[in-house]
């Protein structure tokens, strides 16, 4: 902990809050780019029902990939062409993109199909023209699963971002890969705890955001949510 | 791909893929044993349920890197000790489990206990003959996510030092060297694939009367 | 008016959902379509407002061929009501309600307010109006489905087994409070359903269709009983077909009402037994409207409420002559009950005679 509490630690170059700054700022891209990607994706393949075979083999798949060693492979592949920083912080965005891609998709798509068909059926008859059953009906009954998947998307990078530290990228994992090499453990501690300490406050920020935005007619709370359709929650695989 | 170099370590790699081996399936189990009884009291107690099902979501945002080095201050181990994995996958493991196993024996019809219940059963053996084995396609389904996710969290140990198949990623990117990192994603997805296959195995074994169709 | 000329919905795997469907459903009339499942009921009923296109054939809303309108036009004119209500789970009632007003271009506000009268209308307490479609029974929430199709209030309506998927006891319910409703707007509606009860009860005509999407017969619920066309309609309109068609003969003075005399309650034991004919003697109130009827044998000291015997359901004497005979066979004494508009007791009928007189006049006045 001493670390943590250093003073010379909280200012200058390598200091804690840029460390922060920079994990937030690779973190906060590759999850805005996996939603650009992956949500109106999944809205297709939802309501079209085209490429459905995508969202179960491409999860799985993506599941099994160990990220640390589709993190250092891309970084060989890609840094050469690179002369900068980014030959490193190029392949990291990729990764944490391609992390990130599937538990949006798979929610979005889901989400989506559990939209109640009659409520569609009654949208449609009522004269709605199919952007507006989109915008008016499909999105909002289908947000709360779209969120949970931006969660769980926002953890995994946050984490596999601590990881990239290896490969030189910036961010809390320096903490943990420099006090490894210089055989620091307070300062390891220190960057556990401040990744930690992130994750749980997205988490917590994003689960706030769900219950401001989804509508109290969706969630109606119960204390048992216990449903079989509910796809289970995708891990954090890093 | 260097194939003689592949030839020549071996013994290396099967050395690396014993261990990575055991780091992913003994959390496993474990965290399968751990958490069946507290699925089964999250699904009794309807004030448990929210504590467990919300600690476990806490738990499991806390990166896998950072709980590797915080479990040391924790167990008193030394960070190079493989048991830190062990427990840290039997956290995320548990985590995982606990409300799918609530959810399982929540899944398992009323009528069905109240079938149980009305030959006779007793409360634990309606639970080990028939919610149990009733539940255990949820369970499985559950498991197989568990398990594929505890292949690739084993290599994050490599950044750290304790030896399983994501060394060779590390050390290929020491080397500049592709032929370990490939070797290496590859075993690490055959292995994920081959446990995945052992349960699908396994829940169709256990449960026979379901059609042999298992839902991902 | 909303008709059907030549039309024909032919799927490319070579199935004929709806086979040259030929119908007319009039200006302010409730036309039902029914018929065993996969007789392209539904199919015709979404061709109307163009969910599903029709291969050939025109369909005409007030002699407008609905092919060349603008699709989502189309249904903003038609209110749609389906099985399972389809209120949007996100929206509170009264915004459900809203919908179509404020999908028209009037305020939020103003579409509101007349959506709170909506819902009072449809039998539903205005604190409804704020909670959310998953805090409603299936037929409140089907109420709110009604509604919401009312909204905007279209001249015509489509409504798909409205009141299928709710339990017997509030679809009867249901059903008595919408045939008020539409007694009131009036509106053209086509319903499809397969509940060949529901169709007669409802319907001012009804249509049966067969599978391969043909038209077996279009007749009102009486002539449907008392002639169908072939043996398959004779089939699907039920074996006691004869007994249900008594439920549109008007009783209209055919039937000797006979005397009946009767006690009040306190009466005492002796005035009982001095009234009664047979085992059994008539309670009414001061109004002289029926409470009951009671056994003197089991009478000791004065006649009270725990004497009454229920089971007898009165007959209004503008009824029908299905309701007449059920009053006579469900009373314990077997003379049925006979009241007036305001539930006074007019007299009482015997089985006996209600049968010869429907014997004595086999082609009486239907009721509708």
């Amino acid at each position: 902990m001493n670390y943590l509490f250093d003073p010379r630690h909280w200012s200058g170059a390598d200091s804690i809050p840029t460390l922060i700054g920079e994990h937030l700022l690779y973190s906060l891209i590759a999850l805005a780019i996996a939603a650009i990607i992956a949500v109106p994706l999944g809205i297709y393949i939802g309501v079209t029902g085209k490429g459905v075979f995508l969202i179960a083999g491409l999860a799985n798949a993506l599941r099994a990939l160990p990220s640390v060693g589709l993190l250092i492979l891309l970084v060989l592949l890609i840094s050469p062409a690179f002369p900068s920083k980014m030959g490193y912080i190029l392949p990291s965005l990729i990764v944490l993109v391609l992390l990130a891609v599937p538990p949006i998709l798979t929610n979005t798509y889901a989400g989506v199909r559990a939209v109640d068909a009659a409520a569609v059926d009654a949208a449609r008859g009522m004269g709605f023209r199919t952007m507006k059953i989109l915008t008016d009906v499909q999105l909002p009954c289908s947000l709360p699963l779209v969120l949970s998947g931006v969660r769980s998307a926002l953890l995994q990078i946050i984490s596999t971002a601590t990881i990239a530290a290896y490969i030189s990228l910036g961010g809390l994992g320096r903490l943990l890969i420099d006090g490894k090499a210089q055989n620091d453990y307070s300062q390891m501690v220190a960057g556990a705890v401040l990744v930690a300490l992130l994750a749980l406050f997205f988490d917590q920020l994003l689960a706030f955001i769900t219950r401001r935005v989804v509508s109290p007619g969706l969630t109606r709370r119960t204390i048992k949510s216990a449903s079989p359709a509910e796809p289970v929650k995708t891990p954090v695989t890093v | 791909m260097n194939f003689e170099w592949l030839g020549r370590q071996s013994d290396n790699i099967v050395f690396l893929l014993g261990w990575h081996v055991l780091l992913a399936v003994i959390p496993l189990i474990l965290g399968l044993l751990i958490a069946l009884p507290l699925g089964w009291w999250a699904h009794r107690s309807r004030r448990i349920y929210p504590l467990l099902v919300g600690v476990a979501g806490l738990l499991y945002t806390v990166p896998s890197l950072a709980l590797f080095v915080l479990l040391p201050l924790v167990l008193g181990t030394k960070i190079l000790d493989p048991l830190n994995i062990v427990a840290a996958l039997t956290i995320y493991t548990v985590a995982l489990l606990v409300r799918v196993v609530a959810d399982a024996l929540e899944s398992v019809p009323e009528d069905t206990v109240q079938a149980a219940k009305a030959m006779g059963y007793r409360g634990y053996q309606s639970l080990l003959k028939v919610e149990l084995p009733v539940g255990v396609p949820v369970i499985s389904a559950g498991l197989r996510v568990a398990a594929v996710s505890n292949v690739s969290l084993v290599s994050v140990a490599a950044l750290l030092g304790i030896p399983q198949l994501g060394s060779l990623f590390t050390q290929g990117f020491q080397l500049r060297f592709f032929t370990p990192i490939i070797a290496g994603i590859v075993l690490c997805v055959v292995l994920a694939m081959i446990l995945d296959g052992l349960i699908i195995l396994l829940n169709r074994w256990l449960t026979p009367w379901t059609p042999k169709v298992v839902a991902s | 008016m909303i008709k059907f000329e030549n039309v024909t919905k032919a799927y490319p795997d070579g199935t004929v959902a709806v086979d040259g469907l030929n119908l007319e459903a009039p200006t302010g009339k409730l036309t039902i379509l029914v018929g065993p499942s996969g007789c392209g009921k539904t199919t015709s009923l979404r061709m109307i407002n163009r969910l599903i296109e029709p291969t050939s054939g025109t369909i005409y809303l007030d002699d407008q061929p609905t092919s060349g309108m603008d699709a989502a036009l189309l249904r903003r004119r038609i209110g749609y009501v389906i099985q399972h209500a389809g209120l949007f789970p996100h929206k509170t009632i009264v915004d459900n309600v809203a919908t179509m007003p404020v999908l028209l271009g009037e305020s939020r506000q103003k579409a509101r307010i007349k959506a709170l009268e909506l819902i009072e209308r449809v039998g539903l307490p205005a604190s409804f109006a704020k909670r959310y479609p998953w805090q409603l029974s299936g037929g409140q929430q089907q109420r709110v489905g009604v509604a919401r199709a009312l909204a905007s209030d279209p001249a015509f309506m489509l409504m798909d087994e409205p009141f299928s998927a709710v339990d017997p006891v509030v679809r009867g319910q249901l059903q008595d409070e919408f045939l008020r409703l539409q007694r009131e707007i009036g509106k053209t509606i086509i319903m499809v359903t397969h509940d060949i009860d529901e169709a007669l009860k409802l319907g001012d005509q009804v249509a049966v269709m067969r599978v391969g999407g043909k038209l077996a017969q279009m007749a009102s619920p009486s002539e449907l009983l008392t002639s169908p066309a072939d043996e398959f309609v004779a089939d699907f309109v039920g074996r006691d077909r004869g007994y249900r068609s008594l439920g549109f003969t008007k009783t209209a003075g055919a039937v000797a009402i006979g005397e009946e005399a009767v006690i009040q309650l306190g009466a005492s034991a002796d005035e009982a037994r001095a009234k009664a004919s047979g085992a059994w003697v008539l309670v009414v109130d001061g109004s002289r409207k029926p409470l009951g009827w009671a056994q003197p044998e089991l009478v000791r000291g004065e006649v009270t409420r725990e004497h009454l015997n229920l089971s007898g359901i009165p007959a209004v004497v503008s009824g029908t002559m299905r309701q007449l005979l059920d009053a006579a066979l469900s009373s314990p004494s077997r003379r049925g009950v006979v009241v007036d508009e305001n539930g006074e007791l007019i007299g009482t009928v015997t089985a006996t005679d209600v049968v010869k007189a429907i014997e004595a006049e086999p082609h009486l006045e239907t009721a509708r």
